[in-house]
């Protein structure tokens, strides 16, 4: 190991990659029984080592790579593959809209990068901070995003390798597939800030379970879709009522 | 699996491509132009609001157990959540749960 930088020479913006790194590492965690998984199946149901890989370099989102593998794996049309496997993504979009207050002055090449590295863990753990702490620049909350997605994404390339090569999934016996509910119930209740944000998580997973047989990520949609409107007109209500 | 070569690539090219621009959508396009005040109160929700509804079936029909209710799994879920709310600390959210969640398998286990 070489010795750690000591924090007060560095710049905000390094600081911020750091603490970025720091909070993004419990994550690698969760990439490990999902990488490898993701690995083993995909060789399972016939791709090459190269289109395993680029599966996961190229689109870098494991809930829409597992639904096109089901689909692909069941011979489905192509166009079917891809409208499926992007309706499980859509839900990103709303987390490109809500990064917009805080990174959108960002030069545009550094908004692509962002883009490409917004997924579930990187995008909930780096609005949590900006919302912590709104005097950060946006430097500072660039820097914390790559920090953020530094141990990452490589892990989660890593550990689909390892599944090809490996071929064997970890026994189901160590309850890993429950790695991913933990890990995104601990990022959220955190947030849970206000009673806004109850009524808005209440009807998230009301309407997410009612609509749970819906196909490939619609449900989903429409469920954070009422959630959201939720939070937002408690909000306007309990405003009113202040006043 | 039917499909040549070039379709796979295909599928995960534009796949590639479709999500990059889905992610990129909103963020790349509006840049630093103001958002309308409804849309901004909208957009704070959005953790709150995709999370949960993305887990709750998981904890309710766990695909370990074939989609059958799992009291060890809906008791670590519901530690995660207290704990995650108390301490207000992701990491100690997730080791919460974690620990809840072989100790009451090592529990059952024993049973």
């Amino acid at each position: 190991m070489t010795s750690t930088p000591k924090t007060a020479e560095m710049s905000p913006a390094r600081k911020a990659y750091f603490a970025g790194m720091r909070d993004g590492a419990p994550f690698t965690l969760m990439a490990v029984p999902f990488g490898i998984v993701f690995g083993v199946i995909s060789i399972d149901a016939g791709l090459t080592l190269a289109q395993a890989m680029g599966f996961t370099i190229l689109v870098i989102a494991g809930a829409a790579q597992f639904a096109a593998l089901q689909l692909m794996v069941e011979n489905a049309s192509i166009a079917f593959v891809l409208l499926a496997a992007l309706a499980v993504n859509l839900r990103m979009a709303m987390y490109s809209a809500s990064l917009v207050p805080y990174l959108g002055a960002a030069p545009l090449w550094q908004r692509a990068c962002i883009a490409y590295l917004n997924f579930d863990q990187t995008f909930i753990t780096s609005i949590a901070r900006y919302e912590a702490r709104p005097e950060m620049t946006v430097p500072e909350r660039m820097a914390y995003f790559f920090g953020v997605a530094t141990p990452i994404t490589p892990s989660w390339i890593g550990m689909t390798f390892v599944g090809i090569v490996a071929g064997k999934a970890i026994p189901e016996a160590w309850a890993l597939d429950f790695i991913m509910p933990i890990m995104f119930l601990a990022m959220v209740a955190p947030m849970i800030k206000s009673f806004a944000h109850v009524a808005a998580a209440a009807v998230s997973v009301s309407v997410g379970l009612a609509l749970v047989g819906m196909p490939a990520g619609t449900g989903l949609l429409i469920a954070a879709g009422s959630a959201m409107l939720t939070g937002a007109l408690v909000e306007v209500w309990q405003e009113r009522r202040a006043q | 699996m039917t499909y040549t070569t070039a379709e796979i690539w295909t599928i995960i090219v534009i796949m590639g491509i479709g999500t990059f621009l889905i992610r990129f959508s909103f963020l790349g396009l509006i840049g630093d132009r103001p958002m309308p005040a409804f849309v901004l109160r909208l957009l704070r929700y959005t953790p709150v609001a995709v999370l949960p509804g993305m887990v709750a079936p998981l904890v309710l029909w766990p695909v370990a157990t074939d989609g059958v209710f799992d009291p060890v799994r809906m008791m670590a879920a519901i530690a995660t959540v207290l704990i995650g709310v108390w301490t207000r600390n992701v990491l100690w959210a997730i080791i919460g749960g974690a620990v809840t969640l072989y100790a009451a398998m090592g529990i059952t286990a024993l049973i």
